[in-house]
């Protein structure tokens, strides 16, 4: 299981303060999947640089490819296609911070049904945001729900 | 069916269509709605589909794919088919375990094992 306990309550704290040696970055995203998987590498990539292991890495990798599919699958649902995110992360050699902003109206977090229910387990949508709560530390809902917020600590050792 | 833009790898073996992936990462909607339509024109193929899914070369895997293959198997079991996978790294193994999909899949750790359990 993941090592990190999750807790969807705590709020991120805006992420780690710019420091020397940080990686951040700021992008704004069409639905390209080229540009999802580019800023997922620059992700990675600077954990990597930060000495974070593999599993960590695995991690991050996933909650923000599901954070990116639920902007644009759920957040932007009846907005015109080319309605942009946007993604922000910090990387410093004890936290990732990362968050997911679309344009679309907001959803209440609490309103999504458990997918781990055995009435749910067919259903093949629904896993999404379960997933980045389970591996990622801390995860928030800023602005109107359109803003999702997630932090990831390195464990110890 | 497999085509020149196939994701996907495909063989038959003993009566069952062994499936591998090509790609790494399988996290990608538009790649993983591709290889939905593709395993579905296999399992449309096929009177009782016998399908083994193999992960041999798969290191992520996102909520999307995992939803692909809940629908491949909602449409095999009503033609008394079996869906089988095998080959899942731990990491991506815990994701079934994280969604407790590891209760709905059939899973082994093998291709050999698999193909074993074909009944």
């Amino acid at each position: 299981m993941p090592a990190n306990k999750p807790n969807t309550t705590d709020a991120t704290n805006g992420g780690p303060a710019p420091s020397p040696g940080a990686d951040a970055g700021a992008v704004t995203l069409g639905n390209d999947p080229t540009l999802s998987e580019a800023v997922q590498n620059a992700v990675v990539e600077a954990m990597d640089r930060h000495g974070y292991g593999k599993a960590s890495r695995f991690a991050v990798r996933l909650a923000l490819a599901e954070a990116i599919a639920n902007a644009f699958h759920h957040g932007h649902r009846g907005l015109p296609a080319g309605t942009t995110i946007g993604v922000e992360y910090r990387v410093n050699g004890s936290t990732v911070w990362i968050a997911v902003e679309d344009q679309g109206p907001g959803f209440d977090p609490a309103k999504v049904p458990d997918p781990t229910l055995d009435e749910n387990l067919e259903q093949p949508s629904g896993r999404g945001l379960m997933l980045i709560r389970a591996y990622m530390t801390r995860v928030a809902h800023a602005g109107r729900g359109n803003r999702l917020e997630m932090a990831y600590d390195k464990p110890a050792g | 069916m497999a085509t020149a833009n196939s994701r996907l790898r495909v063989r038959r073996q003993d009566g069952v269509i062994i499936v591998e992936f090509i790609d790494r990462n399988i996290l990608d909607e538009a790649n993983i709605q591709m290889i939905g339509e593709e395993i579905t024109a296999l399992v449309d193929s096929e009177a009782n589909p016998k399908l083994l899914v193999s992960f041999a070369n798969v290191d992520h895997l996102s909520s999307a794919a995992l939803g692909t293959l809940i629908t491949v198997n909602n449409r095999v079991r009503p033609k008394n088919g079996q869906l089988k996978l095998a080959n899942i790294d731990p990491q991506i193994y815990e994701v079934f375990v994280i969604t407790r999909l590891n209760k709905l899949f059939s899973i082994h750790g093998t291709t050999e094992e698999a193909l074993k359990s074909f009944t």
